[in-house]
């Protein structure tokens, strides 16, 4: 059987400080499986973005341990296994869509640049952003600059795509229509997904599991396993009563630990 | 009242008639007001400077316009060079900085004669001074614009494993040249004024040395041509750092 996607053991998470670290979350043991859609929701300073960090090599653990696909996570990062979606689209002003979603052949290690050059068109079809790939940032809306971002973070093929509320700044309707398209781009690529969010209904509808997180201090308050609800492919209809039961659950977790 | 934007007819044609009346009622009002010409000479009298001494405002503008020029792109240079130092190294920044900041704090005029000193009567000084002059603002903002890519940006190159060096040619120089071209306008009018400045202080041939021989001679028709062709040397240093920045900055 394959490495799980991320496993942790009394993981610490937070920032260095100059006299003493802040610590954010502590003592955090999860087990995520190759290929799942894990949500992370929680309230704002429980720690799930600075969680993603972590996996993603952008700040070190304070303390436990972390593997990621059963490697460190800087390996992982330096062998170009992870995607990364901000939530601002983080998409340079000066460069063309297609132009922002070849960054990833550009930099950093280029013997990947040859074999997947032209992925850079297909995935601008698949984000549905073919026609608009010479236009700059500026002249795309929010939804289509988020698509682009996603696109971006796929380009390298990654086997861990990590999203930091990426669609939080986007009204309601284009929110759920990208949280379709998402679905869709997971079903395809089968690559892990760790889907970081303070909405309830996103991380229920997305998630094949959602682990609720509180804050101070930040730790695990619910394990909802959702494939029982929605089967293999992770599909759920909003309106179905077990998904609006699920939300609810989740909904007593949050105030429950607040 | 109309208060929507104007045409673009309108846009280009409108400066043209406000510079034009006010030319035109300096032309006018100013010998009915009994104004002497030695104190204030007509737009006539001057555009007959041009004229008349074509040659001679043409071999002072050539002095001036080199040093300005060379001056502009020195300065410039070291400044962007300098602020490449100090963003890559924390060290460096925090030991010379002040240094710098307190050399700015020193007045240009003040300075100019002890580059003369060093530099001689030559056109060096000249350069000299019109680099200095453009140096610090050039050094701030280029600094700022270095360190303005945002934390995600920076999250981002690193999640793709950049090295420095692409982080500072595809993330930090693009990022900085908004910033680097606003104080490239300022120095493109503080070059002229550095380059003049020091013909003051000792030169016989620029713009500079023919404002002071002017002054002297009470030639004042003289002395506001030489003052319209500073004023043009600066506009066309302007224009051409204005059309720099809309070559490489394409996105605003």
């Amino acid at each position: 059987m394959a490495a799980p996607a991320i496993e942790t053991s009394g993981l610490d998470v937070g920032y260095p400080g100059r006299r003493s670290a802040v610590t954010v979350i502590s003592g955090l043991d999860l087990t995520v499986e190759a290929g799942t859609f894990l949500s992370i929701l929680g309230p704002s300073g429980c720690g799930k973005s600075t969680f993603l960090r972590v996996v993603a090599d952008l700040l070190a653990p304070l303390a436990g341990t972390i593997r990621v696909m059963g490697e460190t996570p800087s390996a992982v990062r330096s062998g170009r296994g992870v995607g990364f979606v901000f939530q601002d689209s983080t998409l340079l002003p000066w460069r063309t869509a297609r132009e922002n979603v070849r960054l990833p052949i550009q930099v950093g290690r280029r013997s990947l640049s040859r074999m997947i050059d032209d992925r850079a068109d297909e995935l601008l079809e698949l984000v549905g952003l073919s026609a608009l790939s010479e236009r700059l940032p500026h002249q795309l809306s929010g939804g289509q600059r988020q698509r682009l971002a996603i696109a971006r973070a796929l380009l390298g093929e990654p086997r861990l795509l990590l999203m930091d509320e990426p669609f939080g700044a986007l009204d309601e309707i284009t929110r759920d229509r990208l949280n379709d398209e998402l679905l869709n781009l997971w079903r395809r690529t089968g690559t892990t997904v760790l889907f970081v969010t303070h909405s309830i209904a996103e991380a229920v509808y997305l998630g094949q599991r959602v682990i609720v997180l509180a804050a101070h201090p930040g730790r695990i308050v619910a394990d909802h396993d959702l494939r029982p609800l929605k089967g293999p492919d992770n599909r759920c209809s909003r309106e179905d009563p077990a998904i609006v039961a699920a939300m609810a659950r989740m909904r007593s977790a949050l105030g429950a630990a607040s | 009242m109309n208060r929507g934007p104007l045409s673009p007819f309108a846009q280009t044609v409108l400066p043209i008639l406000g510079a034009g009346s006010l030319i035109l009622a300096w032309q006018v009002l100013l010998p009915l007001a009994g104004v002497p010409a030695y104190i204030v000479p007509t737009p006539t009298a001057i555009a007959g400077v041009f004229a008349r001494n074509g040659s001679l405002l043409l071999s002072n503008l050539w002095p001036t316009a080199i040093e300005a020029l060379s001056g502009f792109v020195l300065g410039n240079l070291a400044a962007v060079l300098l602020a490449v130092v100090f963003v890559h190294s924390r060290t460096l920044q925090a030991a010379y900085f002040p240094v710098v900041l307190f050399f700015n704090t020193i007045p240009v005029l003040a300075l100019a004669p002890v580059v003369i000193l060093i530099f001689g009567l030559g056109m060096l000084p000249k350069i000299v001074i019109a680099a200095v002059i453009c140096f610090f603002p050039t050094l701030i903002n280029m600094i700022r614009g270095l360190e303005s890519a945002s934390a995600s940006e920076h999250e981002l190159f690193r999640v793709l494993s950049a090295t420095r060096w692409e982080v500072f040619w595809r993330l930090r120089l693009p990022r900085a040249l908004p910033m680097l071209f606003a104080s490239l306008r300022i120095a493109s009018a503080t070059a002229v004024i550095g380059a003049i400045v020091g013909e003051w202080i000792g030169s016989d041939k620029g713009l500079g040395a023919l404002i002071i021989q002017a002054t002297f001679n009470y030639q004042s028709d003289r002395l506001y041509a030489a003052i319209v062709l500073s004023s043009l040397l600066s506009i066309g240093f302007f224009m051409t750092v204005v059309a720099a920045e809309r070559w490489s900055v394409r996105y605003r």
